[in-house]
């Protein structure tokens, strides 16, 4: 019965994802925290799918995070973002695909408030003549980076050299997946699967052998909270809740998690980081975290791409026991070389949180 | 009805957020942050919605509207559609329009977080960038990361990244015009005018409290009293 219900609510979170012809905006974070994953998503569609997806230098932040920071009015994070459509317009693309979950969300969400209060997108296309004389169409066709990933899922898995499945065993792994809250929790018909029963992640992790691992807060927040993190003295919300998931995923042993928001990555990755300094806990085995990825990490692994490559030397919690359980090839000597193979520093160690 | 409340309904996200609320406590029981701080969205909403401007104006200068995370997690399970965290958001806009902001220490914190996003989105065209996280005030981004802003030629640059270079990419620098297109957007759509605004009041706030602005920056960013959260006493 309980099968049957959920297939019902997948069945009314059906999205459609155009197959190509792609205007990309980046992400503030993602970026600069993630930069590989941006690469290899282009790399990915465009060089191994051969798909078209067109990068402007001229786009720039959506300002989602100074928006829900309470920084900026309304009608200048709307005017952002307008300018954002007009250059897609110049550009002469209908669909936008953007790589940041905040932006999914704001753009979404301006859309909507476009929809149900007309004259409120005639002022911003006011605002965004009298600053920038330029004009915007609305994108026929809006997606998260991860949407586009999901959808080419089947031909990635087809292209695999890897599966997340134990090499000496044989058994899936054990994924959790992430959701960022602003996927679909405001506009869950946006989001492939809704809001309860998201699907975008699940199916990556299906379609490459890993096992769905279902845990008591899997829908709860990572615990970013814009000002509760980016604040310094706010802190505490941030790694209460993040700390709140670890807890409740503990006992069903996860070897690993995959996360489409640029920020629930890096603050799952780091706030393990902490509590293992601050109450020396660790959640994965031996003395290691559980690993956090982007979706396009994992899927640069399945394909087969140097985990160096991919940037995960930029994670906080070592990634190798999972790469070896993989059967994923590694080599500790380039993890942290510079540009051309330089040699450089390497990193300091945690005290209690182990490292390679 | 109240004067405040009228200027409330004004914003799109009271349009949006605030229907029919129905007291079910269901936005309270999903909420993070009310799990974390002594918070509650549902006496917000309905304080409200009783439209009584002495309360709304209360509100407005208490730390309380200032707790959530604007996850939305509240969004989904209201079974009225409402939007707790959207009229959270309309409140902040108006404590801030009001100057209330800087009566609550959590207000308070909106003068290093405007400066900090909006010096990154108006100079580098980024809200956040690596050349403006310092790893003194994040030592929680881990070792790895104080390497990473030691050596971010070096390491954006093995990654693929475009940092601080011309032409598209990760990280790259943004062509001066475009700043100029979103200082513009600024200036049109009452972005430098809530700039100026955050200023002038927290300077005000600054010398009330006997500190310098530098020095009133520092302690917003940093300073926490123990009666926000529900496990003090």
């Amino acid at each position: 019965m309980i099968y049957q219900g959920k297939q019902k609510i997948w069945s009314d979170y059906q999205k459609e994802i155009p197959d190509n012809h792609w205007f990309y905006v980046r992400s503030c974070i993602r970026q600069s925290f993630f930069p590989a994953s941006e690469r290899y998503f282009l790399n990915i569609c465009r060089d191994l799918l051969g798909k078209d997806i067109y990068e402007t230098e001229h786009h720039t932040t959506c300002g989602g995070i100074a928006y829900h920071s309470d920084t900026i009015p309304q009608e200048t994070a709307m005017t952002i973002v307008a300018r954002q459509f007009a250059l897609m317009k110049e550009a002469g693309y209908k669909n936008l695909v953007t790589s940041c979950i905040t932006s999914f969300g704001n753009y979404t969400e301006i859309l909507e408030t476009w929809r149900e209060f007309p004259e409120l997108e005639a002022r911003i296309r006011e605002n965004l003549w009298k600053a920038c004389r330029r004009e915007f169409d609305k994108p026929e066709y809006l997606a998260h980076a991860s949407d586009l990933v999901y959808k080419f899922r089947h031909e990635i898995a087809s292209k695999a050299k890897y599966n997340l499945v134990d090499h000496m065993t044989g058994e899936p792994l054990r994924v959790v997946e992430h959701i960022g809250c602003h996927y679909s929790k405001m506009f869950p018909h946006k989001g492939v699967g809704g809001a309860e029963y998201p699907c975008v992640l699940s199916g990556m992790v299906d379609s490459w052998g890993g096992q769905v691992i279902d845990y008591p807060e899997r829908r709860h927040c990572c615990g970013f909270g814009f000002r509760q993190y980016l604040v310094k003295a706010n802190r505490g919300y941030s790694i209460a809740n993040t700390h709140k998931k670890f807890e409740s995923m503990e006992p069903y042993h996860p070897d690993m998690i995959i996360t489409n928001c640029p920020g629930c990555p890096y603050f799952l990755d780091r706030w393990q980081y902490v509590i293992s300094e601050m109450e020396g806990k660790t959640y994965g085995r031996n003395g290691y975290g559980i690993p956090v990825f982007t979706y396009e990490e994992v899927a640069g692994l399945v394909l087969g791409f140097d985990p160096w490559d991919l940037g995960l030397q930029m994670h906080q919690v070592a990634v190798e026991p999972l790469l070896e359980k993989m059967g994923v090839p590694y080599n500790p000597k380039t993890k942290y070389l510079g540009l051309n193979g330089k040699e450089i520093m390497k990193p300091g160690l945690p005290t209690v949180l182990k490292c390679c | 009805m109240g004067k405040l409340f009228d200027e409330l309904s004004e914003d799109y996200r009271v349009k949006e957020g605030l229907k029919t609320c129905i007291n079910c406590g269901t936005c309270t029981a999903i909420c993070p942050a009310a799990e974390f701080y002594r918070y509650d969205p549902r006496k917000i909403v309905d304080t409200v919605q009783r439209k009584d401007d002495a309360e709304i104006e209360a509100l407005l200068k208490s730390d309380t509207i200032w707790y959530c995370g604007e996850c939305m997690s509240c969004v989904t399970r209201c079974p009225r559609k409402n939007g707790a965290g959207l009229v959270i958001m309309a409140l902040r806009n108006l404590s801030i329009k009001k100057g209330y902001f800087t009566e609550s220490e959590k207000g308070r914190q909106i003068y290093p977080l405007t400066k900090a996003l909006n010096g990154n989105i108006l100079n580098l065209g980024y809200c956040v960038h690596p050349l403006t996280f310092a790893y003194a005030d994040h030592p929680e981004s881990g070792p790895v990361f104080e390497w990473v802003l030691k050596n971010k030629d070096e390491v954006y640059g093995r990654l693929g990244a475009n940092y601080r270079g011309n032409g598209p990419g990760a990280l790259r620098e943004i062509p001066q015009e475009d700043l100029d297109e979103l200082k513009a957007i600024y200036d049109v759509t009452g972005g430098t005018e809530r700039l100026e605004l955050v200023e002038q009041y927290s300077h005000a706030k600054a010398q009330e409290m006997g500190m310098t602005d530098e020095e009133y920056l520092k302690y917003t960013f940093e300073y926490c009293s123990n009666k926000h959260f529900n496990n003090e006493g």
